[in-house]
């Protein structure tokens, strides 16, 4: 592997991908470190959703690197065994598992041997019960555990997503506009909730809404064609011109 | 581990369903063989044999129910699987007959003697035992379950594609059955049947006990159904079922979990088609019929897919209907059925069972009794 | 009196001449004169006959060299005689007609023998090779070339020179070849002809020039064994040809019975089981019209499709139309209810049609324009085979015309990529719904009118084509009607060529194995759509 690769949680380098001759991404490269909280941002069909899908291996990259935990190429697998090896990813579009229980969406989410024989013949124990009342609490999800997830509010599903996620036990978190269509309420509850989890894991969150960036006060990246733009804090890329120029200023 | 799973599996729903069907399994032949003709609870062979079919009609459709209705994977070639079972059957009993045939050869079936061979094809060796017989009832659909399903949900083919596919699959089958080289009998298929277990076929135990059968068959296969579904890999299959991706990208390998309840299916039918062909006496490549395979899906549309009782009761219902109405206005039948299909997914999208169980639901709610809810399926969710 | 005695004498000869100028133009006298002479007379006879250069004469030559020429001992006739029981059946030798039975006794045999029966094949030969009917020419030129008679070269060569009809000519050529073959001409002639037997019909000439490389050696051999090599290529060549020839009949089958599904699975995405009955429907409709011509008007009979054609896709669009109405729409983004509900309509059609027509195959005829064959290069194509595939084009082509470059097209394509969007640019989405699947019925309507002409019209006629379209719909690639086009030719052609090898069951088996194979590698089929829009 990439000798820049070691030591680093998720390393991007060179990557290229193009749908029917539109190039989606475009030599775009990124270093995460372990334990970091990055924010990205960026206009409409900067790329962002994109690279979110090769990370997660649901898009091969026509070329380029894609290194997990300093030595895992990630373009060799697909979703489930991304999944496995420690990535989550929310998506923009809250996607839980509606005719299930809130409860059951987390026992399903937690991190077991997701095997078939496994699964069919799981017997749930206690360190599954603590560990779901856990995130029932970090989400504030405990009155409604038992509520089919499609009787959650918008809101609601939202954070279910996030609790299904911390069941998960990712190293790394990627996080698809994880406020969209929230109130302001629930939107700060959000960036205290990421925050928190950020402790722990490293987290990249996608995001249009500069005030919640803001909020998170992490280092920031701003996608732009499928290429960086500018890197860190979000005062440092908010006054370069480039950047004004391709988003902040429209 | 085992006893877990059995547990769970037995519900209070699930210990009503098999204890109806255990009694049946009693009650049904005991009235038909010891009961006087006259008496009020006596049951007719014919009956006899009827709901025998019935039963493996039923456990054709639980296996159907359990991909579809759970897993959202609609085959329309379950039929292929039942036929297959059936011809495993067939051959069995065909081996049985020996000298008896028409033309009195001890080993070769009377349809090879007339093609002409002069051996048994590889194949057909081994089916003289019962137990090995009883074996391919369950490997040989099982096999092609999972050479098929291998294939298919390995490269994400799903939806109608998926449908369409299977529905290609059974009648390829059904155009290689027709062909006499294959050796399965070719347009005749299979019949004239003597024996099974050195029993007379057509006597009067023999059906009862082929009754019992059918009914304790289906009972073992809801108890395992009822297993899976209440598993925790029952709940992966309803995530699979509703969010296929999302289901993937918490890190369970869909196409292995697929597979699993597909293969499982596969075998249940085919143990349906094996019960199936002794009661009836015939198994030909008909059964292969993409139509057949079409309508096993609208007795799982009527009772309910998604619930385990729902495509018994199905399976029942329309057979029954069936079976009523070609007798009254052959005619017809085509027209009531093909309104069926259209009236269940208009009217009915969760069939009797499900807007039963809406509906009461519904008046708990309004009475103020709150209830654990049950996960129903959304009609949407299992596409 | 000098002149008197010319007169006296012109008047004698001048029906003298007459005669025998009417006696060399008229066959049947001088058939009639076989019946007296001895053998020698005979060949004056036949060569008499055939100097009249009428092929009339041919039938009476033929009896005469197979002895079933007679002559009626009362009058003198001769007749072509065909033993029946203990009597002769007589037969005028020039019209065919049959005179009566007469017994045994009454007639008596035109004598002949072989050496007579040599010169009756060469003459005969000559007779036809001369004959005004270009038809009998080159059939006679064909008998030549397949017997090689050396006695016919004479013939030949006199036929060649006044020979215009080129096609006649070449069939003289290739048979002069042949006879060549057969004599002892010089090796260079030998060559020359083996080089133009080898450029005429192949397939012909294959047995000869094997015969001949057998028999003979050196130089010769040499340019026939080169030449049976070439053939054999070129035979090879057209087995090919004619297979993909059967293939792209098929393929314009195939096309026929999907381009509807193209526009209501492709285009829609709404699964139609029913589609088949859209077909059945059709070759129904064709039915009708036929039979109401019959009873009625029949001089109207090879108009029937023509006026089927819109009747049809009236009648399946309008059909389309009302399922759409009642059953799809509410149905819209639930595919596998759409499947179940079509399904319950396409048994509800069949039943129909069953019960007002029953159950057996209905009889559909063939207008005289789509009988007969059709040769092109050493390729037979059957007219009705010919036409399908001409109409499939065409209907390939029309829709293709409707969808990119009418109004209607644009609104539907609009309507199937964003819906919200272009009923808010006002557009009636729902009125778009039901004219494309209108239209897609109808389309399978007028493929029945077609498939009518070559399938059995029963109401299972939808049921044997429906898997076939939707594999075509599927291996093309959903929602390209290229797709579509190319998917059915390549799996007409691709069944042919495994046809011989496996038989036509097997090579459908096969072929569905591999589309089932197919779809698990492009599920999304030959000409997918890529980005982001599928994945919805």
């Amino acid at each position: 592997m990439t000798k820049s690769a070691a030591g680093s949680l998720l390393y991007l380098d060179g990557v290229h991908v193009s749908f029917d001759g539109f190039k989606a991404i475009n030599n775009l490269s990124l270093i995460l470190q372990p334990g970091e909280m990055r924010a990205i941002i960026g206009p409409n069909g900067a790329g962002k959703t994109t690279m979110m899908d090769i990370v997660t291996g649901k898009t091969r990259p026509d070329s380029g690197d894609v290194i997990f935990d300093g030595g895992i190429d990630l373009t060799r697998h697909d979703e489930t065994d991304i999944a496995q090896l420690g990535i989550g990813r929310k998506f923009q579009k809250p996607t839980v598992f509606e005719s299930h229980t809130v409860w059951d969406n987390l026992e399903l989410a937690l991190n077991r041997n997701r095997g078939v024989f496994a699964t069919l013949f799981h017997v749930t124990t206690q360190r599954d019960r603590d560990q779901i009342n856990d995130i029932l609490e970090t989400t504030r999800l405990v009155a409604r555990k038992d509520e089919l997830a499609a009787n959650l509010s918008h809101g609601q599903k939202q954070w279910l997503e996030i609790g299904m996620l911390l069941a998960q036990e990712p190293k790394l978190l990627l996080v698809d506009e994880p406020v969209a269509g929230m109130t302001d309420a629930e939107t700060e509850e959000t960036a205290r909730l990421l925050r928190e989890i950020a402790k722990s894991r490293s987290v990249v969150v996608v995001e249009h809404d500069m005030s919640f960036v803001r909020d998170l006060d992490v280092k920031v990246t701003v996608l732009a064609e499928g290429a960086v733009l500018a890197e860190g804090s979000l005062d440092h890329v908010s006054s370069n011109q480039k950047v004004i120029e391709n988003y902040l200023g429209r | 581990m085992i006893t877990s799973f059995l547990f769970k599996a037995l519900d209070r729903r699930a210990i009503w369903v098999v204890s109806a069907l255990i009694a049946l399994a009693i009650l049904v032949p005991a009235s038909n063989l010891m009961l006087p003709f006259d008496s009020a609870f006596h049951v007719s062979n014919f009956t006899i044999s009827l709901i025998g079919k019935y039963l493996t009609y039923a456990l054709l459709a639980l296996a159907l129910d359990l991909v579809w209705g759970y897993c959202g994977i609609l085959s329309l070639g379950h039929g292929a699987f039942f036929a297959l079972g059936g011809y495993a059957m067939g051959m069995y009993l065909m081996r049985q007959i020996g000298s008896r045939g028409v033309y009195g050869d001890p080993i070769l079936p009377d349809f090879m003697v007339f093609l002409n061979w002069k051996e048994l094809p590889w194949f057909w060796l081994g089916f003289d035992q019962f137990w090995f017989a009883a074996l391919m009832i369950v490997l040989v659909p099982g096999a092609l379950a999972f050479v098929f399903g291998w294939f298919a949900f390995r490269s994400r083919v799903t939806g109608v594609y998926l449908s369409i596919i299977t529905q290609a699959m059974t009648y390829a089958l059904l155009l290689a059955f027709f062909r006499n080289e294959m050796g399965f009998g070719g347009n005749n298929g299979l019949t004239d049947f003597k024996d099974i277990l050195g029993y007379d076929i057509q006597s009067d135990t023999t059906r009862a006990v082929l009754f019992a059968a059918s009914a304790l068959a289906l009972a073992a296969s809801f108890l395992i159904c009822s297993g899976i579904v209440r598993s925790k890999f029952g709940k992966v299959l309803v995530a699979v079922r509703d969010a296929e991706s999302r289901s993937r990208f918490i890190g369970y390998r869909v196409e292995n979990v697929k597979l699993f309840v597909f293969v499982v299916s596969a075998m249940m039918a085919g143990i349906a088609g094996a019960l199936y062909v002794p009661q009836v006496g015939i198994i030909n490549p008909g059964e292969f019929a993409p139509a057949n395979s079409i309508e096993v899906v609208i007795w799982t549309a009527v009772g309910g897919r998604g619930t385990l009782i729902g495509p018994i009761i199905g399976a029942v219902l329309v057979n029954a209907g069936k079976s009523v109405f070609t007798a009254a206005f052959p005619e017809f039948w085509l027209f009531a059925l093909g309104a069926l299909f259209v009236a269940t997914t208009l009217f009915l999208p969760k069939g009797v069972v499900g807007s039963f169980s809406s509906a009461m639901t519904w008046l708990r709610l309004r009475t103020g009794k709150s209830d654990a809810p049950v996960a129903e399926p959304t009609v949407r969710a299992a596409e | 009196m000098q002149h008197l005695i010319r007169f006296l004498i012109a008047l004698l000869i001048v029906p003298l001449l007459l005669t025998s100028v009417s006696a060399q133009t008229d066959p049947r006298s001088l058939i009639n004169a076989m019946a007296v002479g001895n053998l020698k007379a005979r060949a004056a006879q036949i060569e008499a006959l055939a100097a009249t250069g009428d092929a009339k004469a041919v039938p009476a030559l033929q009896a005469l060299s197979d002895g079933a020429l007679y002559f009626r001992k009362s009058d003198k006739q001769v007749f072509i005689a065909q033993k029946s029981g203990k009597n002769f059946d007589l037969i005028d030798p020039l019209t065919a007609e049959n005179i009566g039975s007469f017994p045994k006794g009454s007639v008596s045999k035109v004598k002949v023998n072989n050496s007579l029966r040599r010169l009756i094949r060469s003459v005969i030969g000559t007779l036809t090779l001369l004959s005004p009917d270009p038809q009998i020419r080159i059939a006679a030129a064909q008998t030549i070339f397949k017997t090689g008679d050396p006695e016919s070269l004479e013939a030949l060569d006199r036929a060649l020179v006044q020979e215009k009809a080129s096609n006649v000519r070449s069939a003289m050529e290739l048979a002069r070849a042949s006879v060549i073959l057969k004599s002892d001409s010089t090796d260079a002639d030998k060559i020359a002809a083996i080089t133009l037997i080898q450029k005429g019909d192949g397939r012909e000439g294959l047995p000869l020039l094997n015969e001949f490389a057998a028999q003979s050696d050196g130089a010769v051999a040499a340019a026939a064994n080169k030449a049976i090599g070439e053939i054999e290529k070129t035979i090879a060549l057209l087995d090919i040809g004619q297979t993909v020839w059967y293939g792209i009949s098929l393929g314009s089958v195939l096309l026929l019975a999907a381009i509807g599904l193209a526009v209501t699975f492709g285009v829609m995405g709404v699964i139609n089981m029913a589609h088949g009955e859209m077909v059945m429907l059709g070759a129904y409709t064709t039915y009708v019209v036929q039979e109401i011509i019959r009873t009625g008007y029949p001089g109207l009979f090879d108009y029937s499709l023509a006026l089927a054609l819109p009747l049809a896709f009236l009648v399946s669009g309008s059909c389309g139309f009302v399922m759409e109405r009642t059953i799809i729409r509410f149905l819209y983004g639930r595919p596998l209810e759409t499947l179940l509900a079509t399904w319950g309509v396409s048994l509800i059609l069949q039943q129909t049609i069953r019960t007002i027509f029953g159950s057996t195959n209905k009889e559909v005829g063939n207008p005289t324009w789509m009988s007969g064959a059709y040769e092109l290069g050493g390729l037979t194509l059957t007219a009705n085979r010919l036409w399908i595939v001409v109409f499939a084009l065409f209907v390939f082509a029309a829709l293709f015309v409707v969808l990119k470059k009418t109004g209607f097209g644009l609104q539907m394509r609009a309507v199937t990529q964003n819906r919200k969007m272009a009923s808010s640019m006002g557009i009636r989405t729902p009125w778009v719904d039901a004219l494309t699947f209108a239209l897609g019925s109808g389309i399978a309507g007028i493929a029945g009118v077609a498939l009518s002409q070559i399938a059995n019209v029963s109401p299972n006629l939808g049921q044997n084509y429906i898997i076939d379209s939707f594999m075509v719909v599927v291996f093309g690639g959903v929602g390209n009607l290229w797709g579509t086009l190319i998917g059915a030719l390549t799996l007409g052609v691709a069944n042919k060529f495994l046809e011989p090898f496996a038989g036509a069951v097997l090579a459908k088996i096969l072929i569905l194995v591999f589309i089932i194979l197919f779809i698990q590698k492009r599920p999304r089929g030959l000409f997918a759509l890529k980005g982001r829009a599928v994945e919805a």
